[in-house]
């Protein structure tokens, strides 16, 4: 048993008491211990974690399934008691008086949790580079990135440090990094996880969701975290199903859409062959395959990089150095120590965006960029809306590349925008997408996307699950995480 | 659309971050590729598409959602002030708004 192990198989060994709870936490801090000195997914690993994890062996029950199961969060939510920074300077010693919902559910389903993940600095960036203590390094080659923004939660489930983690998508932040560490990543709708918690940073566009090694664990973590929640009024008022239960096999007479405007010039041969060869195991499988067009996909990122800036500029606002967090020393008046600790806490990417959102929100320029941006979105949404009269799921690659190397794009932030091509517009029209490993390139996992109905996770989970198993690659384990010793 | 260090230094004005002469050129060429890259929603058969097109700014919140107006539990203060850089008797401290 170790975290390349199904949630279901660690519940297994834990009812018929092969391992206990406590063991599970240390098995990951041993993990933890061997392999983050290489890696650097974690921020912060939580010191009783393991007596947590103690208090919970008395109780595991037959249906709770995440009774015992060690995890960790990305950084960005808030944990009761334990430093939560978002990778940035200016929080950091900050020590949230509340946890986020998705980590109170979790806490009442019995997992443990082991620690913080790294990411990039408030979520921005697609590499964890922008980070603003140190960029993690992809398990399956340590000269690589594990992309980003969820780059510790990707890298630490890739590397078995943990068998899940929660990471947050606002971009392609879950799947794009799952895609680069060979995970399942998956950002459920817009609103069937409580942001409660979450630290904002496009509120239009964030969402909570699973990092696992199978769509069965996917099923299982999101089942625990979703559903409605007073204290997040974007939450919706949606009774979640039966996850598990959507898991058939079965994928006869399933329609499939296939976009070309997916499969541009910047996807990568290796990576079109890959998802080219999946989209022919699905139809073996019974699935018919049709083509279809969104044809608004080119003006996404555009839109993107103006509205997710543009919420991000005022979300960030809040950050001046009264209430919490970092701030600027010898500063002569307010508005000197509200700019002091600005410019000194947030770095780069951080700073870049705020500026444009501040640019994109600000007069004379408002009509032209925000409320043009706002009506792209309309348009895509309706491109989606379009496509899904006559297809159930849309496939594609979930990135255009592998994993790219350390320090490659990071001086190139347009570049580095791109590497969201895919992921992007899904976002833009609130609708949930799956990440899943289909095929490894020298040496580099692949992702294929897959894009379900407005909260229809289970059409998503189904088709995910049933390519899944008949590709018959989960989980993948990079050559790092064997012949550990733990 | 490209922005001069001047344009820069009003926006950072605007969103309260200090900008040093050394950031300001660098500043003011890589926002305008991002500016110039966002641009193509300016083109000409996109614009005529927008015509009388709604704007959304958000996926799932079509009214006002209000919760029922009963107390509950807040945090205690002390715990709310617990993480500020500076603060008395309950209240945050800050510099003098007004130099003299």
């Amino acid at each position: 048993m170790d975290f390349f192990s199904s949630l279901q198989e660690l519940h297994a060994g834990l009812l018929k008491r092969e391992a206990t709870a406590s063991e599970l936490a240390d098995l990951s801090l041993q993990r933890i211990a061997s392999l983050d000195d290489r890696v650097h997914a974690f921020l912060h690993v939580s010191a009783d974690c393991v007596a947590a994890a103690k208090e919970t062996e008395t109780v595991i029950g037959q249906e709770r399934i995440l009774d015992g199961i060690p995890y960790a969060l990305k950084d960005n939510m808030c944990t009761r008691g334990i430093e939560t920074t978002c990778a940035s300077h200016i929080l950091k010693g900050y020590i949230p008086p509340y946890s986020a919902t998705v980590a109170e559910r979790l806490n009442d389903a019995g997992a443990v949790l082991m620690g913080k993940l790294n990411m990039d600095e408030f979520a921005m960036g697609s590499s964890t580079e922008n980070s603003g203590f140190f960029p993690t390094r992809n398990p399956w080659n340590l000269e690589r990135v594990p992309g980003g923004s969820s780059g510790g939660a990707a890298a630490a489930v890739a590397a078995g440090m943990v068998p899940f983690a929660l990471g947050s998508d606002t971009g392609g932040s879950i799947r794009q990094p799952a895609a680069f560490c060979g995970v399942v990543g998956l950002k459920p709708s817009y609103g069937l996880v409580s942001r409660f918690g979450l630290v904002a940073f496009a509120s239009s566009l964030d969402q909570i969701g699973p990092l696992t090694h199978t769509v069965e664990d996917a099923a299982i973590v999101l089942q625990a975290i979703a559903g409605k929640d007073e204290r997040d009024s974007t939450s919706a008022n949606i009774q979640a199903p039966d996850y598990r239960a959507a898991l058939t096999g079965d994928v006869r007479g399933l329609r499939i859409g296939i976009a070309s405007e997916y499969f541009g010039p910047s996807v990568e041969i290796g990576v079109r062959n890959a998802v080219t060869k999946a989209i022919a195991l699905l139809e073996q499988l019974g699935a018919t395959v049709s083509p279809i067009s969104l044809p608004h996909t080119e003006y996404a990122l555009s839109a993107y990089y103006l509205i997710a800036p543009a919420e991000a500029s005022s979300n960030l606002a809040r950050y001046d150095g009264v209430r919490y967090g970092v701030r600027a020393v010898d500063a002569g008046n307010l508005l000197d120590m509200y700019e002091k600790t600005r410019s000194t806490g947030f770095g780069s990417e951080v700073k870049r965006r705020i500026l444009i959102g501040t640019y994109a929100l600000s007069s004379g320029y408002y009509d032209d960029y925000y409320k043009r941006a706002q009506q792209v979105r309309t348009l895509i949404r309706q491109d989606f809306l379009d496509a899904f009269e006559s297809v159930d799921v849309i496939v594609s690659p979930t990135a255009p590349t592998t994993a790219f190397r350390l320090g490659e794009k990071v001086h190139d932030p347009l570049t580095m925008y791109l590497s969201d091509i895919c992921t992007i517009p899904v976002n833009l029209a609130g609708l949930p997408a799956i990440s899943v490993p289909c095929g490894v390139i020298d040496g580099l996992p692949v992702g294929l996307q897959m894009i379900g109905r407005m909260f229809d996770e289970q059409t998503l989970l189904r088709v995910a699950h049933a390519y899944e198993q008949a590709a018959g690659m989960a989980p993948l384990r990079p050559a790092l995480a064997m012949g550990v010793k733990a | 659309m490209s922005l001069s260090r001047k344009d820069v230094l009003h926006v950072a004005a605007l969103a309260r971050l200090h900008v040093t002469d050394a950031e300001q050129e660098a500043l003011a060429q890589e926002l305008s590729r991002i500016l110039a890259y966002a641009a193509q929603l300016n083109t000409l058969d996109l614009v005529a598409s927008l015509a009388g097109v709604e704007v959304t700014s958000h996926m799932s919140v079509s009214s006002m959602v209000t919760r029922p107006d009963a107390p509950g539990e807040s945090l205690p203060p002390e715990v709310v002030m617990a993480n500020a850089p500076d603060a008395e008797e309950q209240q945050f401290r800050v510099p003098a708004v007004l130099e003299g």
